[in-house]
Formats: C-alpha cells, sequence, structure tokens
C-alpha cells in the first residue's frame, strides 16, 4: 500500500474541480497555443493550434487524447468533440493518445492525468469545446486572408472550407500551413446545439475496424528490439517479504536470462513468456511471513458485523435518528455483506520499459499516467521528466490500472533497473497473479436499521458501513479523506436521495492487510445495493408498491424521479407478467448520472435469478455518442451482474482461495439479459455514464427476487446464498 | 525447431513442442491478435481456428498441432468470417476489445457449422470466450446479423 516515493500533490475532489475546470483549461492552452502555433509555422509541419488538435497536409485531423480508451469510448467520445466545434469530416478523424504531461493533459476534475470517476467527457467538454473552435477559427482566418474576403463570409462543412460568395473552395489540410502562421484567437464563440452534426449522433467508434482484424495494439502486443519477459513470483500472502531464494533451477531453463530481487518479490527474465513462466515455476522461495495478514474472509466479516453494532464516524446526521427509530411504530433491520472483489480487466496487468543513461520509456495501458512516471522515475532514479510515457490501448481496468502507487510500472522499471537497462523489459502478470494480487474492492459490512410510522412513512434511518478505506495513507488522502470520512467509503448512501425524515450514517475503516483499490462504481458498488434493497423492504412492509413508495421520498430529486418515471413506465411497471417472472426496479446516481433499472428475473438453475430483461433509463446530460452510452449501460450492468452472481475472493488464514477465471467467476453470455436503454434528453453539459449502469442491476435484481421467492439476499454473491 | 502450418503458409519456431501455441503465434511469429487471457482455457481469447475448429491455443502444444492447419485472427477470410467481422463493426460491438479476436474467432468457427443458429445454440458456441466489458448483448446481435448478411 506504500507508495514508492512522495508524488506530486495531487488535489483531487471530484466536486471541486467542477468549479476550478472552467478556469484553468483555457489560459493553458492559449499559452500553449501561440508556442506551438508559430514553432510548427517556421518548420512548415501541420498545424497544430493547441494541444488538443493537428491538422495535417493530407487532410487528416488528428486529436490527442488526453485520457486512455479502455472501452468506454474515450477516444471516441473526446473526438467528437473537437470534430463538432471544428467542423471536420468524422473520416478524416484520427485519435492519438497524449504523452505524459500533467501541465497540458490534467484531469481537470482530479489534478493529475487520471482517467477515472467516469469524468473523460464530463472535464474535457468545455476545453475541447474550445481546442475545436479554436482551430476552426484559425482555419477561417487563414482562408479569409488567402481570398482577401471577410472572415462572416466564410462557412465551413464537413472539413471543407467555402466562400459562397466567389464559389471558392479548399480544405484543412490545404490551409494548414497557412492557419499556423495566424495569431490565435482571444476569444472564440461555440457553436449552438441546435447546430450540431456530431454530438448526439450514432457515430460509429474510431477503434472497431482494428479492434475486429487483431491489428489493435495493447501492452502486451509490443515487441521491442532484444526485449525480454518479466514474471515476478509473489508472496504467499500479503505483506510477506523474501527471505531467501535459490535461482539456480530457474536459470537451468531454457530461455531464462536473469532472476533479480525487486521490492514486491522475485523476478524472472526470458525470452519469450513461456521461458520467463517455466523460470519462476523453477524458484525455490524462502518466504519471510511474519507480521502478515493472517485472517480469513469468515472472521472479517464476524469482526465488521460486531463492529456495525457500534457508533461509527459519522458522515452524515440530519435530526435525530436514534430517538425517531425509537419512537417509530416499526422498525427494519438488515446486516448486509459484500466480499473482496478483483478487477480481473481482460488483459493481464502489464508493462514495457526501456531504459537508457538519460532516460527511460515506458509503454502502458496507463489510467494514471501521473503516477506511472512518478514511480518510474524513483524506481529507476530518474526526474520525472525524463520517463517518457506511451499510453497504448488497455483490455480493460474497471479502476485496476489506477493505483496509488504505480504498481505495475513501477515494478517492470524495478526490473529494467536491476538489470541494468540492458534489455528492454516487458513485465507481465499471469491471470493467477491478478487474481491473487490484491487491490480489491473492500470487503464490508452494512447494517441499516429505519422505523416507519403508522402510515407506512419512513420517520428516521441509520445506516452503518464497515470497511478499509480505499484512500487513507495513498496520495488522494488530502482530498478524499475528511474528518476520518472517506468519501468513496460512504458515496452513494451518505448522499441517500430518499426523504427519510431524520437520518444517520456512520463509517468504521478498520486496517486490514490486504491492499484495496476502487473497482467500477466503487462506493456505488454496495451502498446502492444496500439502500436500494432495504428501501424495497421499506416498501414491501408499508405494504406499497416500490416505485409508488419511491415518489414522494425523491420529491427534491427531480432527476432521480424522472428516470424513475420513464424505466417505470418502459418496462411496463405493474403490468402482468408470465408466471414464473418478476420485476425489481433500483434507482442510484452516481458520478453525477441518475439510472434506474427494472431487471425481470425468473428463477435459473440452483435457484440462482435468471435475469431475462433489463430496462434502463439514465439522465446523463448531453449523450456525446448516444450508442457508446447504450453500450456502456448494457456493458456496465453485464459487469454489475457478473459481480453480484458469481464473484468473490475470498481469504482463508491469509491466503487467497482463487486464482483463475474457473473460480473467480465473469458474467457468460448465457447469463446476459436483454437490456433496453432510454435517454432522458438533456441541455446539461455531459456526466459519466463508464459506471453509473453498474449500481443499479444486482438491487434490482435482489428485489426482483424477493417479489419472485420471498428470499432476501442480504449477503454477495447470489451463488453463495441461492445455491 | 518446430514447423507449424500458419494463415496458409509455412513457419519454423524455435521453441520446445511443449510450447502452447499461443507463445510461438505472439512470441516467435508476433501473430499478436490472439489474445493471452488466463493461460488454462478459461476465457477464450486465445482461440484460433486449427482445421477449422475453434481452439484455444494457450493449452495447445505446437507439437500436437504440427501437420494442422492453424488460422489467427490475422489470417482469417472467406465469406464467413468478413459477415461476422462486418456485422462487429455495423453494431460497434467492441469495448476494450481484447477478448474480441476470440470471440470473433468462435463466432466465425459457430456460423461455419450452424448457419442459422438459435440463441442456444449461441449460447453453446460462445460461452466459453469471456468479456469483462460484457458486450455480450451486442455479440449476440453480430452473429444473427452475420447470420442474415448469409443468407442463413
Amino acid at each position: 500500500m506504500s507508495a514508492r516515493g512522495p508524488l506530486p500533490s495531487l488535489e483531487l475532489t471530484r466536486r471541486r474541480f467542477l468549479e476550478a475546470s472552467a478556469a484553468a483549461g483555457v489560459g493553458l492552452l492559449v499559452g500553449f497555443n501561440l508556442r506551438v502555433g508559430r514553432a510548427i509555422a517556421e518548420t512548415g509541419g501541420p498545424f497544430a493550434p493547441n494541444a488538443f488538435v493537428r491538422v495535417a497536409p493530407d487532410d487528416t485531423v488528428t486529436i490527442i487524447a488526453k485520457h486512455i480508451e479502455f472501452g468506454q469510448g474515450t477516444h471516441t467520445g473526446l473526438a467528437t468533440i473537437v470534430a463538432e466545434e471544428l467542423d471536420a469530416d468524422w473520416s478524416q478523424v484520427r485519435v492519438e493518445s497524449a504523452p505524459a504531461d500533467v501541465t497540458r493533459y490534467k484531469n481537470l476534475r482530479i489534478g493529475a492525468q487520471v482517467t477515472g470517476g467516469s469524468s473523460s467527457m464530463a472535464n474535457s467538454w468545455d476545453q475541447l469545446r474550445n481546442a475545436g473552435a479554436v482551430a476552426r477559427a484559425m482555419l477561417v482566418a487563414a482562408a479569409a486572408a488567402e481570398w482577401g474576403v471577410p472572415v462572416a463570409q466564410i462557412t465551413v462543412d464537413r472539413g471543407v472550407v467555402l466562400h459562397a460568395g466567389s464559389s471558392r473552395r479548399t480544405t484543412f489540410g490545404q490551409l494548414a500551413a497557412k492557419a499556423a502562421t495566424m495569431p490565435p484567437p482571444a476569444d472564440v464563440k461555440l457553436k449552438d446545439p441546435k447546430a450540431w452534426k456530431l454530438i448526439g449522433r450514432r457515430l460509429p467508434r474510431l477503434d472497431s475496424r482494428a479492434k475486429t482484424d487483431g491489428s489493435a495494439q495493447f501492452t502486451m502486443d509490443v515487441y521491442l528490439p532484444d526485449m525480454l519477459t518479466a514474471l515476478i513470483a509473489r508472496p504467499p500472502r500479503f505483506g510477506a517479504k523474501v527471505k531467501t531464494f535459490d535461482a539456480s533451477a530457474a536459470l537451468r531453463v531454457k530461455g531464462v536470462t536473469d532472476v533479480v530481487k525487486v521490492p514486491t518479490g522475485i523476478a524472472v527474465l526470458g525470452r519469450g513468456f513461456w521461458a520467463a513462466r517455466q523460470g519462476r515455476a523453477a524458484l525455490k522461495i524462502d518466504w519471510d511471513e511474519s507480521g502478515t495478514e493472517r485472517r480469513g474472509s469468515e472472521e472479517l466479516f464476524a469482526a465488521y458485523r460486531t463492529l456495525a453494532e457500534q457508533p461509527g464516524t459519522r458522515a452524515r446526521r440530519d435530526g435525530d435518528p436514534d430517538a425517531a427509530i425509537a419512537g417509530a411504530a416499526r422498525v427494519l433491520e438488515a446486516v448486509y455483506e459484500f466480499p473482496y472483489l478483483a478487477h480481473a480487466p481482460m488483459e493481464p496487468l502489464d508493462c514495457v520499459v526501456r531504459l537508457a543513461p538519460d532516460g527511460c520509456e515506458v509503454w502502458a495501458g496507463s489510467q494514471a499516467q501521473t503516477i506511472d512516471q512518478q514511480a518510474v522515475a524513483t524506481a529507476v532514479g530518474l526526474p520525472p521528466e525524463k520517463v517518457q510515457v506511451h499510453t497504448l490501448l488497455a483490455g480493460g481496468s474497471f479502476g485496476r490500472r489506477a493505483t496509488p502507487n504505480g504498481d505495475v510500472a513501477g515494478e517492470a522499471a524495478s526490473i529494467a533497473k536491476a538489470i541494468g537497462g540492458r534489455q528492454p523489459v516487458k513485465l507481465v502478470w499471469t491471470r493467477e497473479d491478478d487474481i491473487r494480487g490484491g487491490r480489491y474492492r473492500p470487503l464490508y459490512v452494512h447494517r441499516i436499521r429505519a422505523g416507519l410510522d403508522a402510515s407506512g412513512r419512513i420517520v428516521g434511518w441509520e445506516h452503518r458501513i464497515v470497511g478499509q478505506s480505499i484512500n487513507r495513507g495513498g496520495p488522494f488522502e488530502s482530498a478524499l479523506v475528511k474528518n476520518g470520512i472517506d468519501a468513496t467509503s460512504v458515496e452513494g448512501a451518505a448522499n441517500l436521495p430518499y426523504s427519510v425524515g431524520s437520518i444517520g450514517v456512520e463509517l468504521h475503516s478498520p486496517d486490514v492487510g490486504v491492499t484495496v483499490l476502487w473497482w467500477r462504481s466503487v462506493g456505488s458498488t454496495h451502498t446502492a445495493y444496500s439502500t436500494e434493497t432495504f428501501i424495497d423492504e421499506l416498501a414491501h412492509a408499508a405494504g406499497r408498491d416500490p416505485v409508488e413508495f419511491r415518489r414522494p421520498l425523491l420529491k427534491d430529486h427531480p432527476r432521480h424521479l424522472a428516470v424513475l418515471e420513464l424505466v417505470a413506465e418502459k418496462a411496463g411497471w405493474g403490468k402482468p407478467l408470465p408466471s414464473g417472472r418478476a420485476r425489481g426496479v433500483a434507482v442510484h446516481e452516481s458520478f453525477n448520472t441518475a439510472v434506474a433499472q427494472v431487471a425481470e428475473v425468473s428463477l435459473g438453475p440452483g435457484g440462482l435469478p435468471k435475469v431475462e430483461r433489463v430496462v434502463c433509463a439514465l439522465d446523463c446530460g448531453i449523450a456525446i455518442n448516444p450508442d457508446v452510452v447504450r453500450a456502456q449501460m448494457e456493458g456496465g450492468l453485464g459487469f454489475g451482474l457478473g459481480g453480484a452472481l458469481w464473484s468473490e475472493i475470498t481469504l482463508v488464514d491469509g491466503r487467497v482461495q482463487q486464482s483463475n477465471f474457473h473460480d473467480y467467476r465473469s458474467l457468460r453470455i448465457e447469463e446476459m439479459p436483454a437490456v433496453e436503454v432510454h435517454i432522458v434528453p438533456s441541455a446539461a453539459p455531459p456526466t459519466g455514464v463508464g459506471e453509473p449502469g453498474l449500481p443499479p442491476i444486482a438491487p434490482a435484481v435482489a428485489n426482483a427476487l424477493f417479489h419472485l421467492t420471498g428470499r432476501r439476499v442480504r449477503r454477495l454473491p447470489f451463488a453463495r446464498v441461492t445455491a | 525447431m518446430v514447423t507449424l502450418r500458419v494463415n496458409g503458409t509455412s513457419r519454423e519456431v524455435d521453441v520446445d513442442p511443449d510450447t502452447p501455441l499461443l507463445w510461438a503465434l505472439r512470441d516467435e511469429l508476433r501473430l499478436t491478435g490472439t489474445k493471452f487471457g488466463c493461460g488454462v482455457a478459461q476465457c477464450g481469447a486465445c482461440t484460433v481456428h486449427i482445421d477449422g475448429q475453434a481452439t484455444r491455443s494457450c493449452v495447445t502444444p505446437v507439437g500436437a498441432v504440427r501437420d494442422r492447419e492453424i488460422v489467427t485472427i490475422e489470417g482469417v477470410s472467406g465469406k464467413v468470417a468478413t459477415a461476422v467481422q462486418d456485422a462487429w463493426r455495423r453494431l460497434d460491438v467492441v469495448q476494450c476489445g481484447y477478448c474480441q479476436s476470440g470471440q470473433i474467432m468462435s463466432a466465425i468457427a459457430l456460423l461455419a457449422e450452424l448457419p442459422r443458429p438459435s440463441d442456444a445454440d449461441i449460447d453453446a458456441g460462445m460461452t466459453g470466450n469471456v468479456c469483462r466489458c460484457a458486450t455480450y448483448v451486442r455479440i449476440r446481435a453480430a452473429i444473427k446479423d452475420a447470420a442474415r448478411t448469409l443468407g442463413g
């Protein structure tokens, strides 16, 4: 958990950066405009008016993406924003990844170059609209100068610049050299949304072709001359250290070149993966396991249940919930248990490092370039600016590729350093390394109590959450942990949208020697489940329909209410279903996007819920690419459903029991429901879509299962309790 | 040294016969479209065709496929392959994309055998291909779309 070295001061709060973002981007951009625009004009190269756009003489328009593409359509979305203001033709648009450069490419919500918090579109929206508009203005100015006509008489349509009066026309590429000599405008006018041609339409993803013919380049696909593949033998328990090791058998394996000690274990290097893997299997290591975490999941659950009976640190307190519940006509209480979860992205964790005396190059699916750059710099003993990061496509992440200490990049750099930079190194984590390697969604216990009055109205709500803090002791602590409350532990609970009279939300954050991390939708992975199933219990206790029960409680949250109404209408809520089927509903906001889902469920083999159909309604502000939004709802709820049905990491005596996809199950195609997505039309700036599709699915399914069977599932995954 | 027939060409690879085909393809022949996901035939990312059959290359020793016709995503061709890849693009199936070579290879093998697959056929043919992005709605739709294109 400890960081490898000092990190730049990161001022991360999602909400604070909402305010800061508008001011931060544009000034920098203009400053950059001047420098780069002139430099390139002098050399006669392409037109690069700012950090995000490059127009080449061959008419290609390259958008420089500060965010990684690991499935959420980020590259396509960022390009759409720029291309819209630029009036480019979609067929001329390309995307390339930005280098690590926190000055130009920081996430304006986070203050570091990080992709996360479903914030890529939201933080880039104003910045990239401006970038596109500035580029367009300079191209138009170039045409006006060349033709000797007023700027106002020039129009741009799909990459073609026109002067109607004289029927003159030209292209971006032909104007590039001249545009680079134009002064950047002090101010640009953004398009009226009514004039949008790309935003809000279904544009094909820019990465579809390369990802369907095998040519897409992931870190795993990087092969440098003389490169070695490295695997690390890792500790059997969290926190164990190498006492002694014997490399002789490993070094006799054909193709193995080196065995070196690095901070996280013993690295075996070889010509190719198979040699390194055979070599690692032949290693003999004696581990010092003193002081390691020896508790198992069941001991942790028991300890957490005890803690949940005791008052914790207050995250929210309105009114007097104790008195309100004590005076209630009826009190309900439930305890929920959530396991550790691994991210298990399809591309195992990996990183390529080439170390030279005066600099270092890194190839990685980096979700946090600023942190990875620093981690590599620290490991090899170079200043960060000497570390060049090439961000490649990543085969999924779900949060795993953004760690507080740049763990994977730091390891790869340590190995490169250990062999003196003799050859480039590709570090590969096997699937077993990944499943057993920690950085899990924390294990949590929740206890909720609530009181109903005689008329079935909620008068008091007390919610206690017990689980490890993700951010304590890490670089985001100062921003995300306030007064002992890690915001990511209570998000979705402390901001419960329902009017419930008096409310108290409390947190216990015990220390456990298992490393933890954000997992797609973070706190909402568990808070949505406990709050949305408990509301359903209260509705049932009050003898009310679950949708009808929620309506008055959401009177102060019109976006929640709107998606709830929309999903109820589209799902045919209240209409008869074939026998053996039931519906469940859940509504939850995360990353400023409100999502409601209705799951239609039957009973599958072994008593597991079989989800037949999901209707999803969301309000994500302006849907830049509605088809990508739909895909994110499909994928987000599929990821959440797989986790809820099957996934758990369990520890016994401090050892992880699972190792690969056979015992850490994912959703499979036969378990994927039909999905129908409805997007609330909106003129508000875009909010997140990568994560918000996930939280409502598990409670919606659990609520449907209750209506079908009368059973409440309070411990996940479903496979554990229904089998 | 093992001689393999890959994508219609004879290729020599300097590996032991028990080396998994996946690593011969990737580390020796640089055919990187075939992916490493689990190493134990539990995810399908490494799926290739061996004599037309969808096969997990991560558990297939090169010594076992010396005289066989091996086709990877880079070499796949023909009516069915084109229909599947076109459908994948038309419906924008991909998200992270890492599993999709394997998904496409399994889908081609499925349609080559069953030109008009039912939902149950699709489940049976595709259940071994995990997609952590859960693009399954579109995988199913794209297989049906390709089947229609092929006149099935």
